[in-house]
């Protein structure tokens, strides 16, 4: 399949794009990994007249941890990051990176792009809005910070201007006695997940839940914080009761539609058993264990 | 047509510098297959699912229909045409052969390279390793089994070496 034509513009540096940007309007895009634009393109669903290439921007790749906090190049491809140490400190990260379509797409495409795309059902979204997450951006105007939960407006909508592009993606570590889990449902591999979630705490002692972050994915427009299903957690014990109470509110705050993946009832369904299990798996990793969580398709 | 100023492409393909001058829509997957005439890529499902179009970038599997040719300038890609030498198939063919880990071939050509990406990371990967390893590749014969048991034989034969 052949996308429509356009022109190619290889970037040298980030202000070298962001000038690119607005030397070719309101048409031309920025080309990462290219594992969602350019299906979208083939298939027409995007027909940008000029694209300008990242990747060839040195730099925009590394993986750093140092004062308490994990930066991530935007061109850090899903791969980097599944087999970064940065990754293995904070096990939800592993859960997202490893699972990300399958090997092919996870060696090309990147955080920064994943992140930019705002695809409603993007791994990325859901997982980084359990943890204290903002990106630096840069544009024609210079540099600015914006947390994540200001950064996705509505499904493939961010707050980016036109010639504002992510450079890094900087993410808290979370404080100790914290554990959180990922956990997505798909038919197979490549394909998106019909449902999933994602969920980040802290234990104060062996079971009381300090705080809490419940997000739904594939489950909205865009990631879905379910504030209430916190509520049913935070400064309470952890057991069967308060973790079911939890699922309902998930499932209250699911908003997913019906599609070829399901109907809108199963996926309320769905993400309400993964948000119980992945409190679960929070809170078994919390207390020091090591469990395995991710993605799940038939097959695994 | 498209208006669209064509660019050069030079990449390292088997170890051979290869260059043409495309249309930058032109996909990785077509520069093989059309300018450089080597068809052993092929092109299954064209929309990033099923993985037949799969080649090493920089040691690293990707789909080829799921980049534009330019992105991949400057780089060194191996192809299922790489992976012999002199006549000899490497260990990876060989194991697909005697396993017969293929049904019609359509996809054997993705296989062998997520196979050998798979071992070059992982010497002796375990057999849930080796699944999510070629999740990415679908064979619609579903010949699993005996792709299975290939990739098993070519981490042993590897290992002896």
């Amino acid at each position: 399949m052949y996308a429509y034509p356009f022109s190619y513009h290889r970037a040298k540096s980030l202000a070298e794009a962001a000038k690119l940007l607005q030397q070719l309007g309101d048409e031309s895009r920025v080309l990462a990994g290219g594992q969602s634009l350019i299906p979208l393109m083939k298939m027409r669903l995007a027909r940008p007249t000029a694209l300008i290439d990242i990747n060839f921007v040195p730099g925009l790749s590394d993986i750093q941890s140092h004062n308490g906090e994990l930066r991530f190049g935007a061109l850090a491809r899903h791969t980097d990051i599944e087999t970064s140490e940065a990754s293995a400190t904070v096990p939800i990260l592993h859960d997202c990176a490893a699972g990300i379509a399958d090997v092919q797409v996870r060696n090309q495409g990147t955080i920064g792009g994943s992140l930019a795309e705002a695809d409603p059902s993007g791994d990325w979204g859901a997982t980084l809005l359990t943890l204290d997450t903002s990106l630096r951006c840069s544009g024609r105007q210079g540099e600015r910070s914006i947390k994540l939960e200001d950064f996705i407006k509505d499904a493939y909508t961010t707050v980016l201007a036109h010639d504002e592009l992510v450079r890094e993606i900087i993410v808290k570590k979370p404080p100790r006695n914290s554990g959180g889990a990922y956990l997505a449902f798909k038919r197979s591999a490549p394909v998106y997940a019909t449902a999933s979630a994602a969920v980040q705490l802290t234990l104060e002692g062996k079971d009381i839940c300090k705080d809490i972050r419940v997000v739904l994915g594939c489950a909205g427009l865009t990631a879905i914080r379910a504030k209430r299903a916190e509520d049913e957690l935070r400064g309470k014990k952890i057991d069967g009761k308060t973790i079911q109470r939890a699922a309902e509110a998930a499932r209250e705050a699911a908003e997913p539609q019906s599609d070829m993946r399901g109907s809108a009832d199963y996926k309320r369904t769905l993400v309400a058993a993964l948000v119980k299990r992945a409190i679960g798996i929070a809170v078994r990793r919390a207390r020091g264990e090591r469990v395995e969580a991710g993605h799940e398709y038939v097959g695994r | 047509m498209s208006g669209a100023e064509k660019v050069s492409v030079r990449i390292r393909v088997n170890g051979e510098a290869r260059e043409a001058l495309v249309e930058p829509r032109t996909l990785l997957v077509e520069f093989l297959r059309d300018n450089l005439n080597l068809t052993g890529t092929h092109i299954g499902c064209d929309t990033t699912y099923c993985g037949a179009c799969t080649v090493l970038l920089n040691g690293r599997t990707v789909k080829s229909c799921t980049l534009f040719a330019p992105m991949a300038d400057g780089g060194e890609i191996t192809t299922v045409e790489g992976l012999s030498s002199d006549g000899t198939l490497h260990p990876v063919q060989h194991a697909f052969a005697e396993c017969h880990g293929l049904q019609c071939g359509y996809c054997t050509p993705g296989l062998l390279l997520s196979t050998v990406h798979l071992l070059n990371k992982n010497a002796k990967p375990t057999d849930k390793q080796i699944r999510k390893a070629i999740a990415g590749n679908t064979c619609r014969c579903t010949g699993y089994q005996n792709i299975l048991k290939a990739i098993r034989m070519a981490a042993d034969d590897m290992g002896k070496r």
